[in-house]
């Protein structure tokens, strides 16, 4: 089936199987391998993206949903070379340290912290996360960089 | 030095400009051009007999290349895969270790054992066709119970009572005579469950050949590449060592799991020459449960002998440790020399006697995860000198300060072989106790009690053997491998450096603390000394990261390799001063002679070397490029003291960490920032085996825990912000004072975590991992 997507930005029209997930089409038709696969049940996170603003696993959705969709990666976050600043959060609080969650950590952090109405406190953030696994930091790095970003953004 | 990127300076990382971009490269993210697919067709049953493999149907699936099944590896001379380490028991026998083949041929013997793999154009045409591979399969009676493993039907030929060996260290005589005189017998029947290693990023590889060169390459997931060579070009046969080559690029977290060699990396690459095309597999999660190597599975009874006013006198320990179905790499190892020699913990006792005996079952092989055998060493000691101190009526503190190695009596000889060299175990336990607001408890446990809620103190003090390993010592005890490392610094004509490591990362940030070191010994810029690892292309002969062991070894043979270039660099220097080398003094970055008002910058002095204008050629080879391997001398040995509070809710069972200390003695450190990651994360880990981990296998053999909807990985609610701090006795010796930092928080913390658990509920024991079920019935019993 055709599929057109909006990915960071620029304009795809793919060819993909009926059963093609968002997360193969982004790592194997578009080379976009910062979004990770971590699991095969929709629960560790390290494929979360942006659909039309939302955080969703792109390991969770049918590239045919995503049909006219407009998505955001891990790579484009940053604007030019000023990185996004979940992003400078995360190293300045060393929120990280394989690597491999991080992309999803932080695609789902920015929507965490921007579909809140108020700052969010270190409870907040540790509920908010839920839905990402990370097995290096504790997490205990990771709630400060969110909170330390949220500050910025 | 440079106080901001030098030595003892919290660095933020380099290798995080690609990490937080998306930019890493894992080794799934590397495609090749002509690359196919590879799916694993994985044993149903947890004992069985082959009686034949269909393959037609599959080979019939458009886009399928090639089915293989075990006999195949076998007719081309690929070999088993080796356990590296032989354990000897007590009447001085090698341990029993069953043939292994990568690929099952006659028997499988454990759910997710491979016995076919499928080699398709797509992954989804290999999916397809490892669905179509039939098996004959004539199920066999399957073994699970570690306990009763000894007792039950013989799974493999040559192993009698399901043993792999039956190990002992220590004085039995000396340890039974200190029973005899004790006033007091604490006794302990404890399990360490089964965990699951869990790496967000699952195992993978990516194997090619190329038939011009005879070269074969293999990326892959690995944390010891060259080991992973080794193995497969001297053990498995798949190919001479001088013809593979092994890349280990980013890797997403080991935790021991990804030290060993496995079947999947081992058909990738022998596969990849017979159909000439590069061929990648990665694990889905499903497939990671059911084959990465699982960790502890221990069943324990200990016993204490102390004098009625807390000396402990004697240890006596019989573990059972579950190996799973076949003996993985360095899986011996674990249950004895990284076990039984850490148990006299941070204590002078003075006898102590300790027997393994390792059984298999149909389970998934049990390797290294993070500790490895230490956890299970410190779970022991501390959950017993905790239990001996309420049976004496005694404050769990006072009793091991009482009986603690004091600072003085160091170099301290063990009962159990170990010479530590330093420590302070008194000033991190007075720390944390300080840290932990021990004066405020009783206030807060009444305040708990007042609210219904049930709060407990315990504490955990952990010693662990680190820096892996002295290379004759380990070789004498069965290792077939030394455990040095290697190291190269090689500056460049502008006097930048590239440094090779044979450590590899996979988190633990090498990229900046080996970059640290090396710009605060050479004076030059932390951003001008790049650090390659993991590929055994580029780098010498490694031993890779596992035990704590990157900063001490691998670190230390960096240090000796900078060592040589500063010996260089002043013979260099000496010349153009036209003095001796011994007149030469190097500091800052800067070599000086009493003679000259005009020191000679390092770069300068790396250019003349590569543009030998004014040198020595007749005595000196140009260039500036050093190599060095370093074999430590001892283990290291962090220690530290743990304190847990904890409150507990009576009606449901949930156990919330209300406080978490941790005051770790690493010795020296480099970067305080990314040691402290380190111990958060150990820390994680340890809590999760304490409360929410444990791999079950069903009577059957089946995993029940094989999905994240069944095994409870810690989530960030599961976990309390935690409370870390340091005191430091530096290690006596190796040039950096260090001792390593990767594991204490996963060795220290469950110990510290059951103490308060059990202290809460009133209780002697609460079995790992005290989930909210399991404690919740024990209120119920204990009403």
């Amino acid at each position: 089936m055709k599929v057109n997507l909006t990915v960071n930005g620029s304009q795809h029209a793919v060819d993909v199987s009926d059963n093609a997930l968002l997360s193969d089409v982004l790592r194997e038709t578009l080379g976009l391998t910062g979004t990770h696969v971590g699991c095969d049940t929709s629960q560790c996170g390290a494929c979360t993206v942006h659909l039309n603003g939302r955080s969703v696993k792109a390991c969770t959705v049918l590239a045919g949903q995503a049909d006219d969709g407009d998505v955001t990666t891990i790579e484009g976050i940053a604007n030019g070379d000023t990185l996004h600043p979940m992003q400078v959060a995360f190293r300045a609080n060393h929120a990280l340290q394989c690597g491999f969650c991080t992309p999803g950590m932080i695609m789902s952090a920015i929507d965490l912290v921007e579909s809140s109405d108020a700052p969010l406190d270190a409870e907040q953030v540790r509920e908010g996360l839920e839905g990402n696994f990370c097995r290096c930091t504790g997490y205990h790095n990771i709630v400060k960089a969110v909170l330390d970003a949220q500050a910025n953004m | 030095m440079n106080a901001e990127t030098g030595i003892g300076a919290s660095v933020l990382r380099k290798e995080d400009a690609r990490f937080i971009t998306g930019k890493g490269q894992y080794t799934d993210d590397i495609s090749m051009f002509g690359q196919t697919h590879c799916v694993f067709v994985r044993s149903p049953h947890a004992r069985a007999k082959i009686n034949s493999i269909r393959t037609d149907r599959a080979m019939a699936i458009d886009g399928v290349i090639r089915v293989f099944t075990g006999d195949e590896l076998v007719a081309d001379g690929i070999g088993d895969l080796p356990c590296g380490w032989v354990v000897n028991s007590k009447d001085g026998s090698p341990m029993v270790s069953p043939p292994h083949p990568p690929i099952a041929t006659t028997l499988v013997n454990y759910v997710g054992e491979p016995y076919a793999f499928v080699v398709a154009e797509s992954l989804q045409a290999a999916r397809d066709g490892a669905e179509a591979v039939e098996a004959d399969f004539e199920v066999l009676e399957a073994v699970i119970d570690t306990a009763t493993a000894s007792s039950s039907v013989q799974i493999h030929e040559n192993a009698p009572n399901n043993q792999a060996y039956d190990w002992e260290l220590g004085e039995k005589d000396a340890t039974d005579a200190a029973f005899d005189k004790a006033d007091h017998i604490t006794t302990l029947d404890i399990t360490n469950n089964r965990l699951i290693p869990n790496a967000i990023e699952p195992r993978a590889a990516l194997g090619s050949y190329d038939a011009a060169s005879s070269m074969y390459t293999l990326y892959t997931t690995s944390q010891n590449p060259h080991v992973e060579r080794v193995v497969l070009a001297l053990f498995v046969n798949v190919a001479p060592e001088a013809n593979l080559r092994v890349i280990s690029p980013d890797v997403g977290g080991g935790f021991g799991s990804k030290i060993f060699v496995y079947a999947e990396e081992t058909a990738v690459i022998w596969a990849s020459a017979k159909i000439g095309r590069p061929i990648k597999w990665r694990a889905d999660r499903s497939e990671s449960f059911l084959s990465d190597a699982h960790g502890r599975d221990h069943v324990t009874k200990a016993e204490l002998a102390l004098t009625s006013d807390g000396e402990m006198l004697g240890l006596r320990v019989k573990t059972i440790a579950n190996m799973g179905a076949y003996l993985s790499t360095f899986s011996s190892s674990v249950p004895t020399y990284l076990y039984g020699t850490l148990l006299a913990g941070q204590y002078k006792t003075p006898a102590i006697y300790v027997e393994t005996q390792a059984v298999f079952t149909n389970t998934a092989p049990v390797d290294a995860y993070r500790g490895a055998g230490r956890p299970e060493a410190t779970y022991v000691v501390e959950r017993i000198v905790e239990t001996a101190a309420r049976e004496l009526n005694m404050d769990p503190v006072e009793l091991r300060r009482k009986n603690f190695i004091p600072p003085d009596a160091f170099p301290y000889q063990t009962p159990v072989a170990l010479e530590y060299d330093t420590g302070n175990y008194a000033a991190s336990m007075s720390l944390a106790l300080q840290l932990a607001d021990s004066d405020g408890y009783a206030a807060r446990k009444a305040a708990s009690e007042a609210n219904g809620k049930m709060r407990g103190r315990g504490y955990s003090c952990y010693i662990e053997a680190c820096g892996i390993a002295p290379s004759q010592l380990v070789i004498s005890l069965g290792a077939g491998v030394g455990l040095f490392e290697s190291a190269e610094v090689r500056v460049d004509v502008s006097g930048s450096v590239t440094v090779m490591t044979g450590s590899h990362s996979h988190g633990q940030g090498h990229e900046t603390t080996f970059a640290q070191l090396v710009s605060d010994r050479l004076g030059i810029p932390f951003e001008s000394v790049n650090v390659i690892h993991g590929d055994t292309g580029r780098s010498d002969y490694g031993l890779g990261t596992y035990g704590s062991r990157s900063i001490a070894v691998g670190g230390s043979a960096i240090d000796k390799a900078v060592d040589k270039i500063i010996a260089k660099g002043k013979k260099i220097a000496a010349h153009m001063f036209e003095t001796t080398e011994d007149q030469v003094e190097f500091a800052e970055g800067q070599f000086s002679f009493a003679g000259s008002n005009e020191p000679k910058p390092f770069a300068e002095i790396a250019g003349a070397a590569y543009i030998p204008a004014v040198y020595p050629l007749d005595e000196l080879e140009p260039g500036l490029s050093e190599k060095a391997f370093y074999d430590p001398k001892n283990f290291t040995y962090p220690a530290g003291s743990y304190v847990c509070e904890v409150e507990i809710d009576p009606s449901t069972g949930v156990t919330q960490i209300e406080k978490f200390v941790a005051v770790d003695d690493f010795g020296n450190v480099i970067n305080p920032m990314i040691v402290e990651g380190q111990v958060h994360g150990g820390l994680a880990q340890g809590i999760g085996q304490a409360l929410l981990e444990h791999g079950i296998y069903d009577p059957d053999g089946n995993l029940s825990t094989g999905s994240y909807m069944d095994y409870t990985m810690p989530r960030a609610a599961d976990l309390p912000d935690f409370d870390v701090d340091m005191t430091s006795t530096p290690c006596t010796h190796n040039p950096l004072g260090v001792k390593g930092c990767g594991e204490a928080g996963a060795i220290g913390s469950p110990a510290a975590v059951i103490n308060a658990v059990t202290d809460a509920l009133g209780v002697k024991d609460v079995p790992m991992p005290a989930t909210p079920h399991t404690v919740w019935e024990t209120i119920q019993q204990g009403a």
